[in-house]
């Protein structure tokens, strides 16, 4: 037993630690706990009464015994009757004890609560702060009724030590997270958010933790916090190190605060105030330019500590999405980390480059990284890096590189940890479909992937390739050949013998021409498998097999004799023997023409959002919201998913569906109870929110809205005249949402239109979790107006109303052409009527940046012709806009003057009001 | 925010739990057991993140003690190290080159030092010296050893 260093000794606990420690097994263990128990007991209930020091003892004692894992339901008495102790051991003994053991017996709540209150008004510092960290680390709702009235007060007052403001603001801080209804907003938030300016570091970094929190439930009264934030920041990171004192850490100056003050700037987009924008900014790039000094210190907590605070100032930028200078450094910086030799850093530049990914500005910029990404998926030790490179090059993909990214992922998951095996799978099965240029591509790499992770290729794949090939006639002979061959492996995954019998059953006859593939070699080859096989894939083989005697009467008899025989037609499988009895009496009774009509090849599938996405979703959790382009903001911060929004996501809108794909039953028209009321309580007491909108008018996915509850994704989806939009509500509470609902409005001239109908959404939102709600978009003509979503919900008894402009602009309905310089000419010339053009002249707003600018016209929806004008630094794009009525053809023309800062933009359409909308929305892009 | 911190040993003994937000006891259990498995099956020279549930683990081992930190998705996980670190430096300012067996037998100190740094989740005080002195200000609040001493055992 060692000497106890400091402090009191309780040499009676000593003693009983030591035996406990010296206990041979869990049974010895136990008795001693159990003599020790019944010990205490008697001293609790005998009739001498216990002094200080014994009560303090035993309390400790119980303790112990609780934090080993026993269950303790006596003592709570004692422990509240030493609160009142004038010795401050026992009284924090007192306080340990209810706050590690507190909510399992609340009926105690009020005496507890009035030896808090008795420590809160004696005006001893180390009394009140046992006092606040008490409600503190307890913050029940009946410790927020009581306190959270007071203890602003505390906050605020001139007088309070320096010590017992930190405690007050953590603890104001807990209240307000756990029972943020009795934290009532008061004259005191003006004077926290100066507490940004408080002499003592410790009182800034307390007060910035709880000033974080409450800007983000109510930004606008927290605007204030902007400007104090970047100048204590900027004093900071200008400061020489020493200037900080014990707050310089390893020789970075405060990297709690900065970090901290960082965090609150990422409640707000970028200042508005240009001075205050660019100081911010010198910020930003001192931090940055840190990054490429030589080390102060050789210690790992110093490189820990600064880069620290530049992985949050990148955050930041990321947030900010609005200067690509920063975007791009930050980038390169990432870049430099994903080759050093610390396996943190290299994880953390992984995680990071995710979100940058998303980003219109650095998404090429993070694609010149592909090779040290593949790498690090072949070389790192560490299985969680190599995750995150995973998720690193599922957020970099597009078109231009997907099939390298494809072959790379399938060549990883020979060897890949079974822990992350599926999710590869999925991943590799949606980057396949989504950037499909041929299908045969998408075919083989489909077969790969059963063929070399056949056990976790779920249901939902297969599925999907099914509904591809079914869908798509151009694949379905490549399909047939490709799934023929495969099943000559003489092993073969039951996947694969699968999606070989549907598609044979369906496809074969588009091989049969080839002797070597002929109708009974196909057959005996599948029946070859048969016998390995489960039930379902047996009973899905019979069906192939009827399909074959339609396709293929010469094999009628053979096949009818397999029907016909024992194993079938007495199979101790009801399934099976009911499809084998039938199929055989089907075959034998009905005419050709019959079982042409019975069995006629399946038809396309309606389409439907991939289910595998959505199994994606699922696996990865409730609240994480994917495809959308996130930052570290969002629910819960992960934005491995995002799909990255440039404009060919768009153009491969899938014609494809999905028939097994259960959850989206078809919903028969608009809710109409909803709609009803939701003419009489939104819109007219709600301010709709329109912050994020014109950031969608060249993006279709993203983060619309958000606040300290909820945050809402979209994902868009357009084709021609129609448009898909699927709504992510996260709930970013540990509480459930209740009578949750939400509907579109439009405006009356919007009525007629434009159509939106929003499927129902479940009533209740878990904590944590998150729904998703599809709405259907039809443009029946050219509209100006927006639709509003309209949200309301019940969050710990108070009802929320939120209103947001939902992105659905005209240029949406685009449909890219593609024509050559001389048909642009002519059709730009037809379109010469005054009232056809549109053309506005105008300031840029954002650095003038060619690659952004691209991105932008593409965004927008057009096709971007190239050496159309004799300018090249001039844009041209075509497209037509698709609406129910009528088409509309549309060219535009902007060019930039890099002197004067300027860009003139022009518009001709056939259609006045078509140019003039289009003008307006593309005017404010640059 | 962080939401909760464990000491365990290499045998995935707990040495001290301390949680920020209300968890029922049996979760707890899960959770200790939970990570407890993760982070002793972690091969040596592994970066210390974890993913969880949606929540950060960030772990690290000193001499024989693990220290497991949770944190939420959009919190720092660089700066999460630097908290264990700081915690392990006020540990061993006060106890004087601190080994496992200081926090087995005065837990509650163990406890108490936490408390002037973290609080609610949150860093309340970074600096060394200030919480330093916090704690052994409360240390001669209190009353002599020789006083203590004099009681009998129990």
């Amino acid at each position: 037993m060692p000497t106890v260093s400091k402090g009191d000794g309780m040499r009676g606990l000593a003693v009983f630690i030591s035996d406990i420690r010296n206990c041979k097994s869990k049974e010895a263990e136990i008795k001693r706990i159990n003599k020790e128990l019944a010990n205490i007991r008697s001293k609790f209930k005998g009739d001498k009464a216990l002094d200080g020091y014994s009560k303090k003892k035993y309390v400790c004692k119980l303790l112990f015994i609780f934090l080993l894992g026993h269950d303790i339901d006596f003592g709570h008495m004692e422990a509240v009757n030493l609160l009142s102790s004038n010795k401050y051991t026992e009284k924090q003994i007192g306080y340990l004890f209810i706050s590690v053991l507190v909510n399992s017996n609340s009926d105690l709540i009020r005496l507890i609560n009035n030896g808090i209150k008795n420590d809160l008004a004696s005006r001893n510092p180390t009394f009140m702060n046992l006092a606040l960290h008490c409600i503190a680390n307890v913050g029940s709702r009946e410790m927020a009724e009581a306190f959270a009235f007071e203890i602003p007060s505390i906050l605020v007052a001139g007088d309070t030590m320096d010590s017992v403001k930190q405690s007050a603001a953590l603890c104001l801080l807990r209240l307000n997270r756990t029972s943020p209804d009795l934290v009532p907003m008061g004259e005191w938030t003006a004077r926290v958010v100066h507490l940004l300016n408080d002499q003592h570091l410790g009182v800034v970094t307390a007060a910035t933790s709880l000033i974080t929190t409450l800007a983000q439930k109510s930004p606008d009264d927290f605007k204030t916090s902007i400007s104090l934030a970047v100048a204590r920041l900027s004093r900071i990171v200008t400061s020489a190190s020493i200037d900080l004192q014990d707050y310089t850490y390893y020789f970075v100056a405060a990297p709690w605060l900065s970090v901290k003050l960082l965090r609150l700037l990422q409640c707000y987009p970028p200042p508005e105030d240009a001075a205050l924008r660019s100081r911010l900014t010198e910020c930003l790039e001192t931090i940055l330019n840190k990054a490429q000094e030589p080390p102060k210190s050789k210690k790992v907590q110093h490189s820990n500590a600064k880069n620290a605070v530049l992985f949050e100032a990148i955050s930041l930028i990321i947030h900010h999405d609005s200067e690509p200078t920063l975007l791009v450094r930050a980038c390169n910086q990432l870049g430099q980390f994903l080759q050093h030799r610390e396996t943190n850093l290299r994880y953390l530049a992984l995680e990071s480059m995710c979100t940058l990914a998303s980003s219109e500005f650095s998404h090429e910029a993070v694609k010149t990284h592909i090779d040290t990404v593949i790498n690090a998926l072949k070389t790192e030790r560490d299985v969680s890096v190599r995750q995150r490179a995973v998720d690193l090059l599922y957020a970099m993909c597009d078109r231009s590189n997907a099939k390298q990214i494809v072959a790379e992922m399938l060549s990883y998951l020979e060897t890949a940890d079974y822990s992350i095996r599926e999710e590869i799978v999925l991943k590799v099965a949606i980057l396949a479909e989504k950037y499909a240029v041929d299908y045969t591509w998408y075919v083989d790499t489909i077969l790969n992937l059963i063929r070399v992770a056949g056990d976790y290729v779920s249901e939902e794949v297969w599925y999907r390739v099914i509904q591809i090939v079914i869908n798509r006639d151009d694949v379905q002979g490549y399909a047939a050949k490709t799934v023929f061959e495969a099943l000559q492996a003489p092993a073969c995954h039951e996947n694969l013998v699968k999606v070989g019998g549907y598609i044979l059953g369906e496809f074969g006859n588009l091989i049969a021409g080839d002797s070597r593939s002929s109708p009974l070699v196909q057959f005996n080859l599948l029946h070859s498998k048969f016998h390995l096989c489960s039930v379902p894939t047996r009973a899905l083989l019979l069906s192939a097999y009827i399909k074959f005697i339609n396709l293929f009467p010469e094999v009628k008899a053979t096949i009818q004799d397999v029907l016909r025989s024992d194993s079938q037609l007495r199979n101790a499988d009801v399934e099976l023997q009911q499809r084998a009895v039938e199929y055989l009496k089907l075959s034998c009774i009905a005419s050709t023409d019959i079982l042409a009509t019975v069995l006629e090849e399946m038809p396309p599938f309606p389409e439907r959002e991939s289910s595998i996405l959505a199994k994606l979703k699922k696996k990865k959790g409730p609240g994480k919201l994917p495809d959308i382009d996130d930052n570290r903001r969002n629910v819960n911060g992960s934005s491995e998913h995002s799909e990255n929004t440039d404009t060919t996501s768009k153009a491969s809108a899938h014609p494809f569906t999905d028939i097994l794909n259960l959850n989206s039953t078809p919903s028969t028209g608009p809710n109409l109870l909803v709609d009803v009321f939701s003419d009489s309580s939104t819109s007219a007491s709600v301010d709709v929110s329109e912050d994020n909108f014109s950031r969608f008018v060249c993006k279709n996915n993203g983060v619309i809205y958000e606040n300290q509850l909820l945050q809402i994704g979209l994902k868009s989806e357009y084709r021609q005249n129609l448009g898909r939009i699927y709504v992510f509500y996260g709930n970013k509470t540990s509480t459930q949402f209740l009578s949750f609902s939400s509907f579109v409005t439009t405006s009356d001239i919007l009525k007629s239109q434009l159509n939106v109908h929003a499927k129902t959404v479940d009533p209740v939102i878990e904590g944590g979790a998150q729904v998703q709600q599809i709405l259907n978009i039809e443009c029946v003509s050219d509209f100006i107006d927006a639709p509003v979503l309209n949200i309301q919900f019940r969050y710990g008894g108070t009802l929320q109303n939120i209103a947001v402009k939902l992105p659905v602009m005209l240029n949406k309905f685009f449909q890219p052409t593609e024509m050559t310089s001389q048909d642009f000419f002519q059709r730009w010339k037809q379109l010469g009527a005054p009232q056809q053009e549109v053309q506005k002249i105008f300031k840029a707003q954002h650095p003038m940046d060619t690659d952004v600018t691209k991105a932008k016209i593409l965004g927008f929806g057009v096709a971007l012709l190239d050496g159309v004008d004799p300018n090249p630094a001039n844009f041209v794009g075509a497209g037509v806009i698709h609406t129910k009525s009528t088409q509309v053809g549309c060219l535009l023309r902007l060019e930039p003057n890099a002197q004067a800062q300027m860009y003139r933009l022009t518009l001709r359409t056939s259609r006045e009001s078509v140019s003039q909308r289009l003008c307006e929305l593309l005017g404010e892009q640059f | 925010m962080m939401r909760f911190l464990l000491l365990f040993s290499r045998q995935g003994k707990l040495r001290l739990q301390k949680w920020f937000t209300p968890i029922p006891e049996r979760e707890k259990k899960k959770i200790i057991r939970d990570m407890t498995t993760m982070v002793l099956a972690r091969q040596p020279r592994s970066c210390n993140f974890l993913h969880w549930k949606d929540l950060k683990i960030i772990y690290k081992r000193y001499a024989s003690l693990y220290f497991c930190l949770a944190i939420e998705n959009q919190e720092n996980e660089l700066l999460a190290l630097e908290v264990i670190h700081r915690y392990v430096e006020l540990l061993d300012k006060y106890f004087g080159n601190v080994c496992e067996l200081d926090i087995i037998f005065n837990f509650e100190k163990a406890y108490f030092i936490l408390d002037e740094f973290l609080l609610g989740g949150e860093i309340q005080e970074t600096s060394k010296q200030v919480v330093n002195r916090c704690i052994e200000s409360s240390d001669m609040l209190q009353e002599t050893m020789e006083e203590y001493m004099s009681k009998p055992a129990f």
